[in-house]
């Protein structure tokens, strides 16, 4: 089973990018898990089809610990498993301790013992790795491949180059790699050749890139993940595209973030190119 | 068997050394400037560093901030409802784990110190936030005891994720109405030992039960004692006497506390200070607000209580009141100079170590001169430097981002009730015969010259304290008493007494004068040691040969 974890700055689709990638992988007749670990629990709404799913934590708050496996996760589009993890109200609490609770849950109650037969298990983490619980899935060899979601736009390259640190501290004691950049495109100047340039200075690649399309948003008002709502689109190709680009991924490396310095003048570089 | 062999002449320097030989450079520069070999000079004493935080691997003998807070200046109150907002195994504190007595009075009057309330907080209280199950706790404590007050403490957890126990404490008590509700932030790691504890129930305490007293207390000399906690009874003793004298103690911060003596304790005339450190704050907002003046006393030790009588008499200035002094004194001092007649021939010419507290490794020191014993080394757990060096210094203490961490509470004259108690001239008078008001000397002072002062000993140090200098008696608290005891050297605990107590006042100066030769003339130390570890050889022969 490969285990991976979805990161990138807040906002920058990593959710919909995760679930639509999950649908791509689902239709090459892979068996997902994906685990929702943000405390709006709104990760695995396209692959429900807008089902509001119980959270592990609500789960274990009102069951006690006598919680079982099928209380806490369903079965989603195309024979994917979905969880969320679930938290506090925003403001009280701490959601980090929540996602080291619930993960440590599913793996007690056997969530990805070889016996379920999952070929992936996806974590899509909250924006920042903002504490010790939202860096849980890259430790203790949780998750062992990393993919950043980031676009031109300065601050979501900053946050990529933020998270590459985080994964340098965990890779040498949790084995954990960072496997690509997404880059999902935002329609910024010279986008794709900039993240290129972006992941090639933190030793990695671009592993997809993933133009606009207000598609993507059509499909949410339906509740549905790209694929599910109209196969035949454009866009459902590049999902495809990418689910198609991890599974035969091959490229997992130690990140070498960069300087701020560095980081600006990039930006400088690429922006200040004809378009 | 033979006593080990003693060290005949030691010079302290080299004792220093030896202590910090085993360290790594930098823990040994560090450690350098808490230990000092005492000058005995007057009124300047060479720096020495406290108050700091202790180096990470050492196993040091001091408490955390919420045990500051909760375990020793506000578990000894007796009608106050103590609430722990924390996991269970922080009420382990919150359990008589500290022997202050409490004194019901009647029937009626409550008495919570048998009782340990905590909100017991799980996992999920710690991902959800435990604001809900801390006002379900205090409205349980509330609907069983209706008492006149419900005190919540924040353990780490409460601090790591935030809950908002000063407004939940708010809410509760307007909800009440005839039940007064407040919260201290003593989150465990606040400061770098329970001193900050202290100083954050100090603020609150002040801030919101001082003053809070319909009822007027009435005697013709009131005073406050400050900074005694009735460990053994300690209290009991020094109230009998002040009570034979025809001084009316209204408060005591905080052995045998209840509300309404802390509500009170605006109305005293005079602030007596036992514990400088651990109730200083208390004693200067009182003056500031209500104009009453402080002295420093000390109950423990026969000579050390009459003084303060006098001290206290003095202040008063009635020639009534001095003579009832005189007398009590002269009555009380008879038994206490009988038993110490007894015992010296036995203690005199021992030694003693005393590694406790924040003023009691000061105090004690009083009761073992009496017996004619040496104290050879001897320093605090969570002191600051006006402990060791005298109050002259506070100006100039270093101010850094632990000491910030702790709220510093602005205190000005009250409108109705500031009421200086003592003219300008009066205490002025005063002074010039010799009554120090808001002054301490520290513990430097009282010491000999060439004895060692340690800030923060810890364990290594404890051992090797022992090993070189092989003390006849070592003081400290209960997590020192076992490995010191191995050694085969008696071990008293001044924290809780072990079993004993009081000796404050008169009485408990008798108390520890028999105790102390008990103990350094107890020949069960010789037996430490058995047979085959003498002879190692068994020889035997059969009857029939």
């Amino acid at each position: 089973m490969r285990k991976v974890a979805i990161y990138g700055k807040g906002g920058i689709g990593k959710s919909t990018t995760t679930q639509n990638t999950v649908a791509g992988l689902a239709e090459l007749g892979r068996k997902v898990m994906v685990v929702g670990c943000d405390p709006k629990a709104d990760s695995t709404r396209l692959l429900l089809g807008g089902l509001a799913q119980k959270s592990v934590l609500d789960t274990l708050r009102e069951e006690g610990e006598d919680v079982e496996l099928d209380d806490i996760r369903k079965q989603s589009f195309g024979g994917s498993w979905s969880v969320e993890s679930g938290g506090p109200e925003p403001g009280v609490g701490c959601a980090g301790r929540g996602i080291i609770t619930s993960i440590n849950m599913l793996e007690s109650l056997g969530a990805y013992d070889e016996s379920e037969g999952l070929d992936y298990a996806f974590y899509d983490v909250l924006g920042d790795v903002v504490c010790g619980g939202f860096a849980m899935p890259i430790r203790d060899g949780k998750a062992e491949e990393i993919y950043i979601v980031c676009s031109g736009e300065m601050m979501a390259m900053y946050a990529a180059n933020n998270i590459c640190k985080g994964i340098m501290k965990y890779a040498q004691s949790g084995g954990v790699r960072l496997g690509g950049l997404i880059c999902n495109s935002r329609n910024v100047d010279n986008e794709k050749e900039m993240i290129e340039e972006l992941a090639k200075k933190l030793g990695t690649q671009m592993i997809y890139f993933v133009p606009r399309d207000n598609d993507v948003q059509r499909a949410e008002i339906n509740r549905k993940t790209v694929i599910e709502w109209n196969g035949e689109c454009g866009q459902a190709n590049e999902y495809r595209g990418l689910a198609k680009a991890i599974d035969e991924n091959k490229m997992f490396v130690i990140p070498t973030p960069l300087e701020i310095e560095e980081l600006e003048q990039l930006l400088l570089d690429f922006g200040l190119l004809e378009a | 068997m033979g006593k080990a062999q003693k060290l005949v002449q030691w010079d302290p320097h080299d004792i220093k050394d030896k202590l910090l030989e085993k360290y790594p450079p930098k823990v040994a520069r560090k450690r350098a400037k808490q230990i000092m070999v005492n000058e005995a000079l007057e009124n300047s004493t060479p720096e020495i560093t406290a108050n700091v935080r202790t180096i990470p691997g050492i196993i040091t003998m001091r408490g955390c901030t919420y045990a500051g807070c909760k375990g020793v200046i506000m578990g000894p109150t007796s009608d106050i409802v103590n609430l722990v907002h924390g996991p269970i195994g922080c009420s382990f504190y919150a359990w008589l784990t500290r022997r202050n007595q409490t004194d019901a009075i009647n029937d009626t009057n409550a008495n919570y110190i048998t009782y340990a309330m905590s909100t017991d907080m799980q996992d999920s209280d710690i991902i959800f936030g435990g604001e809900k199950k801390l006002k379900a706790a205090i409205q349980e404590a509330y609907d069983l005891f209706h008492p006149k007050a419900i005190a919540v403490f924040a353990t780490c957890p409460v601090g790591l994720i935030g809950d908002d126990i000063h407004a939940v404490a708010k809410e509760m008590k307007t909800k009440f109405g005839d039940c007064n509700v407040f919260a201290f932030s003593c989150e465990g790691y606040k400061g770098v030992s329970q001193s900050a504890g202290h100083h954050i129930a100090n603020n609150q305490v002040f801030t919101h039960v001082v003053g809070d007293s319909d009822s007027e207390k009435t005697g013709e000399y009131k005073i406050n004692l400050l900074g005694e906690y009735n460990i053994g009874g300690d209290g009991f003793e020094i109230d009998r006497i002040l009570n034979k004298c025809g001084i009316t103690n209204i408060s005591t911060f905080s052995g045998n506390a209840t509300y309404d003596k802390f509500a009170s304790a605006n109305q005293a005339d005079l602030s007596c200070v036992m514990c400088h450190r651990s109730i200083n704050y208390v004693a200067d907002m009182l003056e500031t607000k209500y104009g009453i003046p402080w002295i420093k006393v000390n109950f423990i030790g026969a000579e050390a209580t009459a003084k303060s009588l006098r001290k206290i008499a003095q202040y008063f200035n009635d020639e009534k009141l001095t003579k009832k002094v005189e007398e009590v004194i002269a009555q009380e001092m008879a038994p206490v100079v009988a038993a110490r007649k007894d015992v010296f021939p036995r203690t005199s010419g021992k030694t003693a170590m005393l590694f406790v507290g924040g003023s009691r490794a000061h105090h004690y020191q009083e009761l073992f001169t009496e017996l004619g014993m040496k104290t050879l080394s001897a320093g605090y757990e969570f002191a600051h430097r006006d402990d060791y060096e005298g109050r002259h210094v506070i100006p100039h203490l270093k101010v850094d981002a632990d000491s910030r961490n702790i709220e510093e509470i602005e205190v000005s004259p009250d409108p109705q009730l500031y009421k200086p108690r003592k003219s300008e001239e009066e205490i002025k008078k005063l002074e010039a015969e010799g009554v120090d008001f808001k002054e301490y000397a520290g513990l430097n002072e009282a010491m000999d010259e060439n004895t060692i002062v340690i800030d923060d000993l810890n364990q290594y140090e404890a051992e090797k304290l022992v090993e070189l200098l092989k003390p006849d008696l070592f003081c400290a608290g209960i997590k020192e008493k076992f490995s010191i005891q191995k050694l085969g050297v008696p071990m008293k605990q001044l924290h809780s007494y072990d079993s004993g107590g009081p000796y404050a006042g008169f009485t408990g100066a008798i108390n520890f004068y028999n105790e102390i030769d008990r103990l350094v003339n107890s020949r069960v130390w010789g037996y430490m040691k058995a047979p085959w570890q003498e002879n190692p050889e068994l020889s035997a022969t059969y009857a029939w040969e």
